[in-house]
């Protein structure tokens, strides 16, 4: 089998032992599900967000909340999934093991990030057909909005399997790695305007959110999923998607593969 | 590939700081034959196999392993080898036989996987998941992934560790199988029965360094094979080593009668020679050290 062909087969291999673990279905497939449910029927009584002095317009918190929980769900499944998978896999000698047989590292990389792609795929379907059925959350009709989110979902995910690969070598051992992890991703998800309004937070904290991909990718999924009203809370008033691209995680993955 | 020598090893040294892990260690292991490497903990049995397997970098010397330089050798060179580590992966979460497929997938030629997992014996787990499995049953499962890219050179580190006395046993049959298929075989233990059942060849290495090696019934040389009789009498416990141990057994009779008492004649099992071999290393001077 070449590269490539090894690489889909281990996506295969990944996915099912995804599905099979517990821990990884809770806290990262179905977390951002859980917390759209739970802020959506906390804040039920609330009445909308955003609505103006009379009560009419705005959002309700379903539909407020969905675009962050599609960005936690893009870093979890790539920061939180891939940086505890690797790092566990380096502690416990799978790494090694494969290291020890002819599969190509590119296999390997393929196979982490079909595994990804295609858990974060269901993850963020299941999420807007929930937030639709369940919450009645409106969707966008322009071909345009879901062209936007499109992009904005492969390039978040993208920069956070990347991150996530070199967050892997954080951890200094597979047991740690889940307490290593964690808290990063959760303070990241509440300074990034995931779970707190991010025009909420002082000035300066919403600067350094901004050094992380995490704000912008729940900037744009913001500026899909909520009417442009929303923009003027955004920092500088706009929804910025030019500079969503450009901001992208750097991070180096050289020597984790555990052969010379 | 048809090399009469399937391990080089020349002079291969591995420095740490000042701290020398290997220093200058040579030997070969013949096509189709078993070698063990003995040794202490921390005596460069781990550091020297690493080398070996590509795990590692050497400071200096030479290795070819199937005719290759591990530092430098791909794919296709790691396609004819198969390693069964100290320590394994965990992915309990899939079946015998998912893990077994999945790692035939990754080589060229591999073995029919259920013959493979009938031959370590794990047929009836072959739908378990590893996490299911007993720590013997485990390590089975990684002498599965470790020979079914049919290697033409199998490293084995500590293969039988927490095994109980009859799946040890079992692991013997399974690695004379291999031996018969002509698999040359380097293995490392710490049970020197299973290097003697098994092995063709030995080498003890004892700070860096190789003190002996040869024929599993040559090691340690002829007086260190001496045979011991052992006997009490009204004085108390005796031993004696000799090459002739039954003349003095007729003579102990003769003089004693049937006042002999827990007559023994022992042969030094492999343990006992290397017990020997290790404990006059540490006798040696210190500088004496540095030039074995």
């Amino acid at each position: 089998m070449n590269a490539i062909a090894l690489g889909f087969d281990r996506a295969r291999y990944e996915t099912r032992v995804y599905f099979r673990q517990g821990d990884t279905i809770l806290f990262t497939f179905l977390f951002p599900i859980i917390m759209l449910t739970i802020f959506s029927v906390a804040f039920s009584s609330a009445g909308n967000i955003g609505a103006r002095p009379d009560g009419t317009g705005g959002v309700t918190p379903a539909a407020f909340y969905l675009p962050g929980m599609i960005a936690a769900g893009i870093l979890l499944s790539g920061v939180q999934n891939l940086a505890v998978d690797i790092a566990v896999e380096r502690g416990d000698g799978t790494l090694k093991r494969l290291a020890g047989t002819p599969l190509p590292v590119l296999s390997y990389f393929i196979g982490k990030l079909g595994q990804v792609f295609a858990t974060s795929v269901l993850q963020v379907i299941l999420l807007i057909v929930m937030a639709h059925f369940a919450f009645g959350v409106a969707l966008p009709t322009r071909a345009s909005a879901w062209l936007t989110f499109l992009w904005i979902y492969v390039f978040g995910m993208i920069t956070s399997a990347v991150l996530g690969i070199a967050l892997s070598r954080v951890p200094r051992s597979g047991k740690s790695a889940t307490a290593v992890i964690i808290p990063i991703v959760l303070v990241l998800q509440f300074i990034s305007g995931v779970y707190l309004q991010f025009s909420m937070l002082p000035v300066w904290l919403q600067n350094v959110a901004s050094i992380f991909p995490l704000k912008w990718i729940a900037q744009g999924t913001r500026s899909v999923f909520l009417p442009s009203s929303f923009a003027v809370q955004e920092q500088g008033g706009d929804w910025n998607l030019g500079e969503s691209r450009s901001s992208s995680a750097s991070g180096s993955s050289s020597g984790w593969w555990p052969r010379s | 590939m048809t090399e009469t020598e399937h391990v080089i090893v020349r002079d291969l040294r591995k420095t740490y700081g000042t701290f020398d892990a290997v220093a200058g260690v040579s030997f070969e292991i013949h096509r189709g034959e078993t070698f063990a490497l003995l040794g202490p903990n921390g005596a460069g049995k781990s550091t020297t196999i690493e080398i070996l397997e590509g795990y590692r970098d050497r400071t200096s010397g030479s290795v070819s392993v199937l005719g290759t330089d591990p530092q430098t050798a791909g794919r296709d060179w790691r396609a004819r080898l198969g390693m069964v580590l100290q320590s394994s992966g965990e992915s309990g979460n899939v079946t015998v036989r998912e893990q077994v497929a999945h790692f035939a997938r990754i080589y060229p030629d591999p073995r029919d996987v259920d013959e493979t997992i009938a031959a370590v014996g794990l047929s009836e787990k072959a739908g378990t998941r590893i996490k299911a499995l007993s720590g013997g049953q485990r390590r089975r499962v990684d002498v599965a992934l470790g020979v079914i890219g049919r290697p033409e050179l199998l490293f084995l580190d500590e293969p039988t560790t927490g095994f109980d006395p009859e799946a040890r046993r079992e692991f013997w049959e399974l690695i004379r199988s291999l031996k018969r298929e002509g698999t040359t075989i380097l293995l490392t233990t710490h049970y020197l029965d299973e290097a003697a059942q098994l092995s063709d060849r030995a080498g003890v290495i004892a700070g860096g360094r190789l003190i002996d090696i040869g024929r599993i019934d040559e090691i340690g040389g002829q007086e260190a094979r001496t045979p011991v009789v052992r006997w009490r009498d009204s004085e108390g416990a005796h031993e004696e080593r000799t090459a002739q141990p039954a003349a003095l057994v007729a003579r102990l009779y003769s003089t004693l009668g049937d006042s002999l008492d827990q007559l023994e004649v022992v042969r030094p099992s492999l343990e006992d020679i290397y017990l020997g071999l290790v404990a006059e290393f540490e006798r040696r001077p210190a500088a004496e050290k540095e030039l074995a």
